[in-house]
């Protein structure tokens, strides 16, 4: 199959700019240029690439709201979102590192789309390796003219800017990032205002996952059709899927869209010997958990959600039937709790109530009450009623965890203790 | 904490103000300025600023925060509330190295409880502290995103991957004969 992003990966020695040029890469990019910025929005729009940071939003669609023409204004601003902080993703960390100049392509060519004249790396701070060699990809596409003034002599012009987070997971929420990088407390914006009109800095701003963008040179280099052909299921184009927890070889592989879990799980070599799956979590921690039943759905945005989770950043969580449910979902809650802004009441009260709650239950000191008081918590935190998604993202797990593992839950509370540990 | 630089004038609101240029050095003002050339504002710049002062002095002191306030002109109630909102920003002074133990599920899935205790009860601090003789300070570090190589540490910047017992030992008494220092 093809693979268009992780041809050019190279961990142990990423390409340079002569090495990445060689194999076809800015090819891309130079094919956008030729073409007027509307037109790269259609050609992304017909290869209908959806956004790979959790959500799932068509990224045409989302570009299509940035004013464009002689009236829009002057300054515009495209921000790479590479923070990466979804407990049990790893992939946008491999593709920095791996394919800098890829990123920095998509980069461009989405700038160029939405008619932005600077654009910024949003990094984690801890992921240091790649702060090191996207800095190099950026110098050296500076000093051959690919970033800078009068691209390829051209009339299109842009600056690109490595940022370094100090590290907060609510940092992935866009209008967050955009208080991020101006220098603010990381707190949600209310919207609308919408960042395509009202972003960065008060400008259009458009805020894409980083692993969407490395999508960007192969769907510019080879077309919308080709791109379109990549998967034939029921989203377009190839994903980088992965899987952790006690599996035999846990890594990352680039796939069509609507390959199933089963086949990752296969690729990893299946669960540790001993080991039998309990559960997983499709993309990361905020998303609900599937059981063993659910290893052939298609990991597709739509399928997912059918059997009622969500795809997510499509990096698979494995929980193994000797690890504790309510200990697993207890760190995943203690875990958003930590990372909660503290801007509304529901998140910044509820998730650590849960927490209160489930480390008494995983202590053997629950009640029944305990549990029904979680299952109103997973109400008061859900969509509607919190600012952003953080604490809905948290109720997913939870409300499923309690739902498949409803035994396990009960067994805490009658034998006063947790199973697994005796 | 012992000023650097003695605090002699407050403004309106009692806040004291700073000369960045008296705290500090050249080369902290050189970078805090490049950054700031980047963003339409100066105080965007101020993750950028707190995280190169903190590169050179490992924590982020009263001194050091006032005068990176005056220097991007906003308020230093403003930056403290962007300091302390930033886990990798600390507001206390730290050992000479830092280890930050990823603490999330495929850590926790991989013996993160097993690692924690031998890394608390070897060095004799809980979360948060640091060693006595000023040596490590040990934090724990949401997800690292090398869950396929969990368990996995953050030293001084650094990943430290697959760790079990034995690689925890000879990585402190690394830390510990100064070999890594």
């Amino acid at each position: 199959m093809h693979k268009p992003l992780s041809q050019y990966l190279d961990l142990a020695n990423p390409q340079n700019l002569q090495a990445y040029q060689s194999t076809g890469g800015y090819e891309g990019f130079t094919n956008a240029l030729k073409m007027q910025p509307q037109e790269v929005q259609q050609q992304v729009s017909d290869a209908k690439l959806k956004g790979r940071g959790g959500a799932g939003f068509m990224t045409g669609m989302k570009w299509s709201f940035v004013p464009m023409g002689e009236d829009a204004p002057k300054n515009k601003y495209l921000v790479c979102n590479a923070d990466e902080m979804e407990p049990g993703t790893f992939k946008d960390r491999w593709l920095m590192e791996g394919a800098p100049h890829l990123l920095i392509e998509g980069m461009m060519i989405a700038a160029y789309a939405i008619g932005a004249d600077v654009a910024y790396i949003f990094l984690r701070g801890e992921y240091r390796l790649c702060a090191t060699r996207l800095q190099q990809a950026i110098d050296e596409a500076q000093a051959a003219g690919l970033l800078g003034d009068n691209i390829n002599g051209s009339q299109y012009s842009l600056k690109l800017h490595l940022h370094t987070s100090a590290g907060r997971y609510i940092c992935g929420e866009e209008t967050a990032l955009i208080n991020a990088l101006e220098g603010k407390r990381a707190n949600p914006r209310a919207k609308p205002p919408f960042p395509q009109v009202v972003g960065l800095f008060g400008r259009p701003t458009i805020v894409n996952n980083c692993e969407t963008l490395c999508n960007l040179p192969g769907i510019l280099k080879n077309g919308a059709d080709w791109y379109t052909q990549i998967s034939d299921g029921a989203d377009t184009g190839s994903k980088i899927f992965g899987i952790s927890g006690r599996v035999k070889n846990a890594g990352l592989w680039e796939l069509p869209m609507g390959t199933s879990a089963r086949h990752i799980l296969e690729l990893a070599g299946g669960m540790q010997d001993g080991l039998t799956l309990r559960g997983w979590l499709p993309g990361g921690a905020s998303t609900d958990f599937l059981l063993a039943e659910h290893l052939d759905t298609p990991m597709e945005y739509d399928a997912i959600a059918k059997v009622g989770s969500r795809m997510g950043t499509g990096v698979i969580i494995a929980l193994d039937d000797q690890h504790c449910p309510v200990g697993m979902i207890l760190n995943l809650l203690q875990f958003f709790a930590q990372e909660s802004c503290g801007w509304c009441t529901p998140c910044r009260d509820g998730l650590p109530w849960a927490v209160e709650i489930l480390t008494r239950i995983e202590a053997g000191q629950g009640s029944q009450d305990d549990l029904d008081v979680l299952q109103q918590l997973c109400g008061f935190m859900w969509i509607g009623k919190t600012f952003c998604a953080l604490a809905p993202g948290a109720v997913e797990p939870l409300r499923s965890g309690m739902k498949y593992f409803a035994d396990d839950f009960q067994q805490h509370i009658d034998h006063k203790g947790c199973p697994h540990r005796h | 904490m012992s000023s650097v630089i003695p605090i002699q004038q407050v403004d309106l609101v009692g806040q004291p103000i700073v000369n960045y240029r008296d705290v500090l050095s050249g080369k902290e003002i050189a970078a805090i300025e490049h950054e700031c050339s980047l963003y339409e504002s100066r105080p965007a710049a101020a993750i950028d600023a707190l995280q190169i002062v903190q590169s050179e002095r490992r924590w982020i002191s009263d001194e050091s925060l006032y005068a990176i306030a005056d220097m991007l002109g906003m308020s230093a109630t403003e930056l403290e509330g962007v300091a302390t909102f930033y886990n990798l920003i600390y507001r206390h002074p730290v050992g000479e190295h830092v280890i930050h133990l990823c603490n999330s599920i495929s850590c926790w899935l991989h013996d993160y409880q097993t690692i924690t205790e031998h890394l608390s009860k070897t060095l004799n601090i809980e979360f948060g502290q640091t060693t006595k003789d000023g040596k490590i300070t040990l934090l724990p570090n949401v997800c690292l995103g090398c869950c396929d190589k969990a368990p996995a540490l953050m030293l001084d910047g650094e990943l430290v991957e697959n760790l079990d017992i034995k690689s925890i030992d000879s990585l402190l008494q690394g830390l510990r004969g100064g070999k890594n220092a």
